[in-house]
């Protein structure tokens, strides 16, 4: 593989001017080479806003039922109409954001974070730790997704904190597998082999070289995993492996009834699979555009 | 509102309950989804609907539930044609038919009665037998001629009648039993209606017209096929699409609706209550569930007949029923139900008490407790949310935890939770089978409340062997009183509801409240 | 060449035993019993006497490394025993549903190969143009869409507009392969377009970066008519990423539809998958994960193989 040539990288930009102006510089440079992204990025913004200010923005109590309005479709009080127990459909989607995000930043976040750990360290140490690690690795990669999710969430339970969990742990492997390669490709560049000879240690060589090539890669994945995460917990939640009712999540808002009233209340499993979908979508245009610009050659993920 | 849950069902009704009143026709095969697979062949040995339904035709039981009795509690005769009870009720005598064969056509005898029974009661050294409990009451079982069999009891029981007309207790060949008891695992040979063809694994199961039934005249249909689908979606596409006739478990209300409005006069609707209640447990080793008032106050929360009327539209539930299905002998009228903890229809002064008994506990308000709940949509998941939302309004904050069905069973037994949905289901509407499992942790298996509760067991035994129906009436009444109003150790919230839409051709089947029953399909055929 | 593939095929065995350790012991530590399970329709008068028998004669009474060495020695053998919940031997409930899942899974690669390949190849030529921009978006969309989501909205659609129904039973192909096809095709393009987003992603990444390669950039010089390069020389080293994302997914697809086999009511291994851990029926669980993992680490290993093949120096490594 042609990896380690120098990068064109965004990072590349002279540290001349302020912090802001470079900032500034480097988002509208983003936005006029990458116009994709640039949406993704906003919609992304769009969705962490709507997570926080989930409880000024709602119109209702996302846990409020109401037996005289079950299943109403959209109209002037319920802009996207309630679900089987009267509850606003367009609440339970903004908190349900809340949800998405928490668990979409915590799993991306650890899934990539342990992932690098262990493949840096496996590379560095070579020989036989990394012989081991990987067989580890391995093993987890080459186990059924949906076995380990089931077999986490009947241990420990339904709730957000063993979804994230769940998902982090199948992340981790994946995670790994591409730390490490990037780490080994600079490990056998022909100047860390000088630097060797050098005499250089190895803790200056990791920081000064590895590391940052790992950063790249790192933050690609944590930007891929982001959107894997939501879709994991919105499909974990939807076979009753997720987070519990009554709280609002988007996978579970199209659980049992919505798929039952699927065809006489459409909107109980549209706007929720709109809504997962948008967000999927926004962090992996995000994403992919962030791969293009901080290493074109990067493959995988 | 004044109503028997059996009026309204007949509203909602369109075919005549009464196949007798048109003449059948002969011929077709009837296609039906089963939304389970099933474990092994054996029914004496199985416990789910999904061994009943695809195999039940095969089969013959000695006594049976008469098909067309809505009620399912009407017993009459199969194998056996006549019985007698002895004065002090504990011989019951059966006579046999006879002519009747095998399908591999032997002759079937109280030989193959006596071998079938005794692999019920008293199995032989490692094989399982599901049933063994309910027949502790069975001291010996006796074969004295060829077409006589004779069951001695070691106390009078009532119900001993509907024990032998389980849907479960299929007649099986005794020379087979002999040469290998577990030869029944993994082959069929019944005396039923069908012949055995072909059951391919996940796939299907079907099975065809036996031209030497003993019952002449019967069956109507030329065979039948089940089709094994698990998901609910495909179901409602197959009977939508007209290529299956019937599932015969049960749909949700939404799936009912989406049916008649697709096929209209096509499809005909059979409902019931469900021979089936959610029940709400709550674990008494924990506290403050030790405490009556505590689990007084949970009751006394709900809203059951505002929930029977929005839940209906929603899931399997419908009735407002105590320990007994609605309608049926043992049930308590409504206008009496009313007086229990949490039936009455003033809300607002349930919940004051609810509150007040709260207090009286030293129970905070916004306490916060866990609702464990299993992880099955219907009913078990609306029931959940609702029961929560209803919990809120007495200033109790509880967070769900939702279980696979695996690990749901395992935590109830281990006592791993606060308070749990839980769910009471029988093959057939019968006070010994329905209350066996309120009595005290020991004597029943399943007592998830773990309390010992010696007045209740008492109670059960008293209506057990009450032969006089009038006053087994009476213990019934008082073990529900205690059970759900004055130690509230466990309660109901609302009954199942069994919705069954079928196609109009499917003539002669009358739905029950068990959806273990009636799977005889030898009264069963196909209109035009 | 033969002395790195004997390596790596000792290289899977520690793999195959660490997942074997993993599940058997993972399936044990998940709470729920099948005994229990079995008897739990009445189990109010289950007695414990007799959920000990059912025990016993299941073998669950035994220590822990007693089962496992069993197990183990059974497999050496080739022998995966019989299902604890059905009683039937494991090959015979994994034959049915292994060819529907093969079947399923390579149709879905048909579909995504003839999608992703040119898809791919057109957005890497036309890189930043709108063709590019709307390749991307709809191989994003496909992975950004739920694929139980995807299911449901299909199977509707197909129902109110083609009066389309999934099929009722599997119709093997050398029945009725007409009828078979029928029923197996929306599946088919259901999954197969999620797929070749994934593989439209790396075609269109490989490309570009083989674009960029010397050679290229030389023979474009040169003026030689640009398909032809394409086809010849760019299209052949892209392959191999490519390949590698096609050949992982399609182990995958092989164990983990659960959903899509659900919504269109398939036989598959997926289901199977589900339903055997739902009854805690160990053996059978056992048998599929291993099956699944070793389906996985065999394809790798081919990829791998391809590599050293077309790239010496790997082998010596």
């Amino acid at each position: 593989m042609a990896i380690g040539r120098p990068a064109e990288s965004i990072a590349e930009i002279p540290t001349a001017e302020s912090t802001a102006a470079r900032w500034f510089r480097i988002v509208r440079q983003f936005c006029r080479q990458r116009p994709l992204g640039a949406i993704g990025a906003v919609i992304v913004l769009i969705n962490l806003v709507v997570a926080v200010g989930a409880n000024v923005m709602a119109p209702y109590d996302p846990l409020a039922t109401d037996y005289g309005a079950m299943l109403a479709a959209p109209n002037r009080a319920h802009w996207l109409g309630t679900d089987a127990f009267g509850r606003d459909v367009l609440s339970r989607l903004l908190y349900g954001s809340r949800t998405a995000m928490l668990v979409g930043f915590a799993c991306a976040f650890w899934g990539a974070t342990v992932g690098a750990v262990i493949g840096v360290a496996s590379a560095y140490f070579a020989g036989k730790v990394d012989l081991i690690v990987q067989r580890v690795m391995d093993i987890f990669l080459a186990f059924p997704l949906i076995i380990l999710a089931l077999a986490i969430v009947s241990i420990f339970g339904t709730g957000i904190g063993n979804v994230i969990l769940a998902i982090t742990i199948p992340m981790i492997p994946r995670a790994a597998l591409v730390a490490r390669s990037s780490a080994l490709a600079i490990r056998e560049m022909p100047y860390i082999d000088a630097a060797r000879a050098a005499g250089f240690r190895h803790k200056r060589i990791i920081l000064r070289h590895m590391l940052p090539n790992v950063m790249a890669s790192y933050l690609i994945m944590l930007t891929a995993y982001l959107g894997q995460a939501i879709l994991l917990e919105a499909s974990l939640s939807f076979l009753g492996l997720g987070v519990a009712e009554p709280t609002a999540a988007w996978g579970l808002m199209l659980r049992g009834a919505a798929v039952q009233f699927a065809e006489s209340a459409p909107w109980m499993a549209i706007f929720p699979g709109l809504a997962i979908s948008l967000a999927v979508f926004a962090f992996n245009l995000f994403g992919d555009s962030l791969r293009d610009a901080l290493d074109p050659r990067l493959r995988t993920q | 509102m004044a109503w028997t849950p059996l009026l309204l069902a007949a509203v909602v009704l369109v075919a005549s309950p009464v196949a007798a009143q048109e003449k059948p026709r002969y011929g077709g095969e009837l296609v039906f989804v089963v939304p389970s697979e099933l474990p092994s062949y054996d029914g004496h040995r199985e416990g789910t609907f999904g061994v009943v339904h695809p195999m039940a035709p095969h089969y013959n039981t000695l006594l049976r539930v008469d098909p067309n009795d809505r009620t399912g509690t009407k017993i009459v005769a199969d194998l056996a044609e006549s019985w007698a009870v002895s004065p002090d009720g504990r011989v019951y005598t059966l006579k046999l038919r006879r002519g009747v064969k095998f399908h591999d056509g032997a002759e079937m005898t109280s030989r193959d009665v006596k071998a079938s029974y005794d692999k019920i009661v008293f199995p032989p050294e490692g094989v399982g037998s599901q049933r063994k409990g309910q027949y502790t009451n069975v001291e010996a079982i006796q074969a004295p001629d060829p077409s006589t069999i004779v069951f001695r009891l070691k106390w009078a029981q009532g119900s001993f009648l509907s024990l032998l007309a389980s849907p479960y207790s299929w007649i099986y060949k005794a020379d087979i039993l002999a040469k290998d008891v577990r030869w029944y695992e993994k082959n069929v040979m019944g005396t039923g209606p069908f012949l055995f063809v072909e059951h391919v694994k996940g796939s299907h199961w079907v099975g065809k017209k036996n031209p030497n039934y003993w019952d002449k005249g019967k069956p109507y249909l030329d065979g039948y096929r089940a089709i094994f689908m698990k998901d609910a979606a495909p179901q409602v596409a197959a009977l939508r699409g007209e290529r299956a006739h019937i599932q015969f478990r049960g749909f949700a209300p939404s799936e009912r609706d989406s049916l008649v409005s697709a096929l209209g006069r096509r499809i005909v609707v059979q409902e019931s209550p469900w021979d089936c209640a959610a029940w709400v447990v709550m674990n008494q080793d924990k506290k403050p569930w030790n405490d009556r008032r505590v689990r007084r106050a949970l009751t006394l929360a709900l809203d059951r007949h505002q929930a029977s009327q929005a839940l209906s539209r929603i899931a399997v539930v419908k009735d407002v029923a105590g320990v007994q299905v609605p309608g049926t002998p043992y049930a308590t009228p409504p206008a009496e139900l009313e007086k229990l903890a949490g039936y009455s229809r003033d809300i607002r002064k349930s919940r004051e008490e609810a509150r007040r008994l709260l207090r009286e506990a030293g129970v905070p308000d916004g306490f916060t407790f866990t609702f464990m709940n299993r992880g099955v949509p219907m009913p078990y998941e609306p029931v959940g949310v609702w029961l929560i939302d209803q919990w809120r309004q007495i200033g109790l904050n509880a967070t769900q935890q939702v279980n696979e069905s695996a690990k749901h069973v395992g935590e109830l037994r281990g006592g791993n939770f606060e308070v749990s949905m839980d769910a009471q289901c029988g093959y057939a509407v019968e006070p010994d089978l329905d209350l066996h499992k309120f009595q005290s942790t020991g004597i029943s298996h399943n007592n998830f409340g773990r309390y010992t509760d010696k007045v209740l067991d008492d109670l059960y035994q008293k209506q057990s062997r009450a032969l006089d129906p009038e006053e087994r009436k009476k213990y019934v009444r008082e073990f529900e009183r205690r059970l759900l109003d004055e130690e509230a150790h466990q309660f109901v919230t609302l009954q199942w509801h069994r919705i069954v839409p079928h196609s109009a051709k499917v003539r002669g089947w009358t739905i029950t409240p068990s959806h273990y029953l009636n799977q005889q399909l030898d009264v069963v055929w196909l209109a035009e | 060449m033969g002395k790195y593939i004997v390596k790596r095929v000792l290289l899977m065995v520690p793999t195959l035993l660490g997942v074997a350790v993993l599940i058997f012991f993972l399936m044990r530590v998940v709470p729920g019993d099948i005994v229990e399970l079995r008897f739990a329709g009445e189990s109010a008068f289950a007695q414990k006497e007799n959920l000990d028998k059912e025990r016993v004669r299941l073998g669950l009474d035994q220590p822990l490394l007693t089962q496992f060495i069993r197990w183990m020695s059974g497999i050496v053998q080739f022998d995966f025993g019989t299902s604890m919940w059905t009683g039937a031997p494991i090959i015979e409930e994994i034959k049915l549903r292994f060819t529907l899942s093969m079947q399923l899974a390579i149709m879905a690669t048909i579909v995504a190969v003839v999608l992703a390949i040119p898809l791919g190849v057109l957005a890497a030529i036309k890189q930043d143009t709108w063709i590019d921009y709307t390749v991307r978006i709809f191989s994003i969309a496909g992975l950004a869409t739920p694929s139980f989501w995807l299911g449901i909205v299909f199977i509707l659609l197909l129902l109110i507009v083609f009066k389309w129904l999934p099929p009722m039973v599997y119709t093997p192909f050398w029945v009725s392969p007409v009828q078979n096809l029928a029923q197996l095709i929306w599946p088919a393009l259901a999954v197969g377009y999620r797929y070749s987003a994934v593989a439209t992603r790396m075609t269109r990444s490989a490309m570009l970066e083989v674009l960029r390669e010397d050679y290229i950039r030389t023979a474009r010089a040169k003026g030689l008519w640009q398909n032809l390069i394409l086809s010849r020389h760019a299209l052949k080293n892209a392959m191999l990423p490519v390949l590698t994302v096609i050949a992982l997914e399609f182990a995958f697809l092989m164990g983990g539809l659960v959903v899509t086999e659900q919504v269109f009511n398939l036989n598959g291994l997926g289901m199977l998958f589900v339903e055997s851990v739902a009854h805690r029926d160990y053996t059978l669980t056992q048998a599929l994960v291993m099956l699944v993992a070793f389906m996985f680490i065999f394809v790798n290993f081919l990829v791998d193989l391809a590599y050293a093949w077309l790239d010496p120096r790997i082998r010596f490594r």
